[in-house]
């Protein structure tokens, strides 16, 4: 697609603040007192979904990119790739804060007897280099490295999967959707590669 | 153009029902009864709620009572949804009058028994009790009902009743979330037979001064508050007393999960999550969990049906 660089600029703002509404909704409901019987659990719940859907998008750009043989998605990849981080954080900082009510004593209590918070908090601890490292300037200096450390994203999109599954009681279709979702995208990569080998050997 | 007309009659010129429905009370009154029996008369009429006046039992608690707002939107009714704001509106097509029980197993009376019957022989009162969901969350609620082994005694179970197992409605055609297989259906649940009796055990037929919501389970449920939310079992169809320990729903569904007893335990974890704290409905977002107590808070009442287990065996 051509777009001038201003009309590119234009239509990153507008993701972005698109991105960014269920933010300024989920605080409006929290201060509204919209979020039901149990708030918590409603505000952590949906910070958990969009973090979810940020990482599918993002990991659905490359694809995209492959199928369309344009460039374009991947100029919207870091965008995506941070707001599946934002609402990590957000969904990490209100079980500490809200939940455990930062307390150290419920951390050690209660994590290890939920195996699913341990993969949950390994997801998030995966993610924050990727975040941390997604600037311009650390691209070029991690040069090759840096596309290898990228790859954890794949693990992080397999450990969240599992995160959700492990949590629900008995109606796993959701975390089955985002399962499908997520093999469709990971699947898309593996195919790649092995045809990639297979050339490479003929 | 727009024309607006004027509603030939204004709502506020309506009579209220519940004074309309009063009348008759009214014209007594004014015909020969003094004034002042009137006046508390048409202040009730305002918001007479149906069970108002039915005494508080003796196992009623002296707890702060969750909103009903929270405790009728918020329902683990699989039946219907796997969430808990959709049941409330997805369990409203369910029929729940006449509804008839049936009696089967190790007893002298058993058949088909309607509803209205039964609370003809068990008089209603009020129980505050809290209730404990497995997934650590617990309101309070001011259920109306009456004791479970009150009514289990007119069935008369002979010795050879160890057990009582409870069977919710089946009925696929309304209750759309049985099409699915969150759970082996119908839903099952059961108590042994001196937990059965134990006056703590309740039979609710209301909540909140009123009949109970169809998502709450009505129109009679179980409420072991010692015990796990799950046993507490929704719209009674069937009771069965029997010798040998009954297959629960969930127990089914996960036995390693959810185990016959389901005993409110903070020292016994979920294999999946931690028991030992609990988020108090309708508190607001910065009010800590609450610690879980042993027994749901109930251990000095019911911790003697337990004596010389492991409850971390028999969980």
């Amino acid at each position: 697609m051509r777009f001038s660089k201003k009309s590119w600029a234009c239509i990153k703002i507008s993701i972005f603040l698109l991105s960014l509404t269920p933010f300024p909704l989920l605080v409006n409901d929290t201060l509204q007192d919209q979020l039901g019987a149990n708030p918590i659990e409603t505000l952590h719940f949906s910070l958990g979904d969009w973090a979810l859907r940020f990482l599918c998008i993002s990991l659905a750009l490359t694809p995209l990119k492959k199928l369309l043989q344009q460039s374009w998605p991947i100029r919207f990849r870091r965008m995506m790739g941070l707001f599946a981080y934002f609402y990590a954080s957000l969904h990490f900082l209100v079980y500490i804060v809200l939940d455990l009510s930062l307390s150290w004593e419920n951390f050690i209590d209660e994590v290890p007897q939920s195996p699913y918070i341990l993969v949950g908090l390994l997801t998030f601890l995966l993610l924050t280099p990727l975040a941390l490292t997604s600037t311009k300037a650390m691209q070029k200096r991690l040069g090759k490295r840096w596309g290898q450390l990228h790859r954890l994203v794949y693990i992080v999109g397999i450990s969240a999967i599992i995160h959700y599954l492990w949590l629900v009681k008995s109606d796993i279709s959701e975390p089955l959707f985002y399962a499908a979702v997520m093999s469709t995208l990971l699947g898309f990569r593996l195919i790649l590669y092995f045809k990639k080998q297979r050339t490479r050997v003929e | 153009m727009l024309i607006k007309e004027k509603p030939s009659i204004l709502s506020s010129e309506i009579t209220d029902k519940a004074i309309f429905q009063n009348r008759r009370k009214i014209i007594k009154a004014a015909a020969g009864l003094s004034i002042a029996s009137l006046l508390p008369s048409i202040a009730s009429a305002e918001q007479a709620k149906k069970y108002a006046a039915v005494p508080s039992g003796p196992y009623s608690a002296n707890l702060q009572v969750t909103s009903i707002e929270d405790a009728a939107n918020y329902t683990n009714y699989y039946e219907f949804s796997t969430n808990k704001k959709d049941s409330t509106v997805l369990a409203q097509p369910l029929k729940t009058n006449p509804w008839t029980i049936t009696v089967e197993g190790e007893a002298e009376k058993t058949g088909e028994f309607n509803l209205e019957d039964i609370l003809k022989n068990n008089p209603l009162e009020e129980r505050i009790s809290r209730f404990r969901c497995v997934e650590a969350w617990s309101m309070v609620v001011p259920w109306i009902g009456f004791p479970l082994g009150a009514m289990l005694q007119q069935f008369k179970p002979t010795a050879k009743a160890k057990f009582v197992e409870f069977t919710t409605m089946y009925n696929p055609e309304v209750m759309i979330g049985q099409r699915g297989k969150s759970l082996d259906w119908p839903y099952v649940e059961a108590l042994r037979i001196d937990e059965a009796m134990h006056p703590l055990a309740f039979m609710a037929t209301g909540m909140y001064d009123e009949d109970l919501p169809k998502q709450n389970g009505a129109p009679l449920r179980l409420v072991v508050p010692w015990k796990y939310g799950f046993k507490s079992i929704k719209a009674i169809v069937k009771i069965r007393f029997s010798e040998t320990m009954p297959a629960t729903a969930w127990n089914k569904m996960a036995a390693g999960e959810y185990g016959f007893y389901a005993n409110v335990n903070p020292d016994v974890p979920h294999p999946r999550w931690s028991q030992s704290r609990e988020r108090i409905l309708g508190a607001s977002i910065f009010t800590p969990k609450r610690k879980t107590e042993l027994f749901n808070g109930y251990g000095e009442q019911v911790a003697s049906l337990y004596t010389g287990m492991d409850l971390k065996k028999y969980f």
